[in-house]
């Protein structure tokens, strides 16, 4: 078993145009840089990505939209992105928006080997059109199913040959459920740490979960929104 | 005249308790943190993964990777800590935040919320909207009482895409703050200098006066 591969252009050498995506992250943070710009250099089309931002113009998802590699996105939140905005207008660009605890539970059941959830979100709105109402204790839920998705690009701090992940801060986000989610994890890290490496008690994913593992290199980790306050 | 958006802000802090884990949304519902009362301790759930969101950081410590769900950087205090984000819906869906402070485009007298789409406009999506309102047991909306056009944000029935169904509890206007009745909006208290029969014009939903109406207090 040997899960650690070299870069990023080995680590999606079998994603192929058509494929369904998930790809970690909460706006930019947390993304999969490196597995982006290996997509982008590759040129794979009519992807379906699962995600729940779509990027900025020019980093992040933004990137693939730029060379029109996406052919739908699944996402709560598409703002901030100008491209994206033209291309569904024009309607080059499918979107399902979905509620964020929705998309992050769609994951979770996938991982978690459940068929599908119900939840409150969305009942009685627009969300709910054609799907199962089920009324528990008085209140209405929407069934929701799993995701099914073919990869699964996430991103964490650190990790090891086994696939074990740490994620850092905010960072986490959809990345440990999309982790477990895809029926191939391809994981790129800050910092592959050897064997044993990392304490058993702080892994947030087992190496189970996935499948490939390499460390990324030049992380740009933008800031979308920068806000500070002066020194007291 | 009514109240600024910090008045707002302001007012709605009033309403915090010791204790709570509050979620506070994008725009007005953000400054609440400016004004949480003395004595009085929350901590602030944001639906990105963290509990015990701090301040904004000391310029030239600002971490790409923390951030709130506005997607500012921000800082963790003491005792954070932070979580997936099906966790994060997972303590909102089960009741475990107390109280939910977010902004509406419209509420209408039963409850129900509008907040996430104009038909006709690029809709940027629901984000954790639906699931906040669907789920939270206490919630108090932050809004303008009425539209940049003059028009009544206080509804018999929405009339823009819901977010959800009968959730609000709670409504603080520039000019008013309201409970959400079974009988319709009933009116607590009003903006200095606010009449009651102006409040009455810009409510296009029932309004529920009963006895005299008290100003609302800052301190």
């Amino acid at each position: 078993m040997n899960k650690v591969v070299d870069n990023a252009d080995n680590a999606i050498h079998d994603i192929t145009d058509g494929v369904i995506l998930m790809l970690g992250g909460f706006g930019l943070c947390g993304i999969p840089e490196n597995s982006i710009a290996a997509l982008v250099k590759k040129g794979v089309k009519n992807l379906t990505c699962i995600s729940n931002n779509a990027g900025v113009d020019d980093f992040g998802i933004g990137l693939m939209l730029q060379q029109k590699q996406v052919k739908k996105m699944i996402s709560s939140y598409v703002g901030e992105n100008a491209e994206f905005e033209r291309q569904l207008l024009s309607g080059e660009l499918e979107v399902e928006l979905i509620p964020q605890g929705t998309l992050a539970t769609r994951c979770m059941a996938a991982g978690y080997g459940m068929p599908a959830i119900f939840t409150p979100a969305g009942a009685g709105t627009e969300v709910a059109a054609g799907k199962e109402v089920r009324n528990f204790n008085g209140k209405d839920y929407l069934l929701e199913y799993a995701f099914d998705a073919d990869f699964a690009l996430v991103k964490a701090w650190k990790g090891d040959p086994d696939g074990n992940l740490i994620f850092k801060a905010t960072a986490r986000n959809f990345n440990p459920l999309m982790a477990m989610a895809g029926k191939i994890t391809i994981a790129e890290v800050e910092e592959l740490v050897p064997k044993g490496g990392l304490d058993p008690n702080e892994i947030h994913v087992p190496g189970i979960y996935v499948h490939r593992i390499f460390e990324g290199k030049n992380y740009e980790k933008r800031i979308e929104q920068r806000t500070v306050r002066k020194k007291e | 005249m009514g109240l600024t958006k910090e008045q707002i802000a302001q007012r709605i802090a009033k309403e915090l308790k010791d204790g709570y884990y509050v979620n506070l949304g994008i725009g007005i519902p953000t400054l609440v943190a400016n004004y949480i009362p003395e004595g009085v301790n929350v901590v602030l759930q944001s639906e990105n993964g963290l509990l015990g969101m701090g301040p904004f950081p000391i310029e030239g410590h600002e971490d790409a990777d923390l951030i709130n769900a506005g997607k500012q950087t921000i800082t963790t205090l003491h005792g954070s800590s932070f979580f997936d984000s099906a966790m994060s819906f997972g303590m909102i869906r089960a009741g475990k935040v107390d109280l939910t402070v977010l902004g509406a485009m419209e509420v209408s007298e039963q409850g129900d919320i509008a907040n996430w789409k104009i038909p006709g406009k690029m809709v940027k999506g629901m984000g954790g909207a639906m699931d906040l309102v669907a789920s939270a047991k206490n919630i108090i909306v932050a809004m303008m009482h009425t539209n940049p056009k003059g028009a009544s944000k206080l509804l018999p029935e929405c009339t823009l895409p819901l977010t959800g169904v009968k959730c609000i509890k709670k409504i603080v206007t520039d000019i008013a703050v309201l409970d959400v009745t079974p009988d319709g909006f009933q009116l607590l208290e009003r903006a200095p200098g606010v009449s009651v029969e102006e409040i009455k014009e810009k409510t296009s939903g029932k309004l529920i006066v009963e006895g005299d109406i008290p100003e609302m207090q800052f301190n």
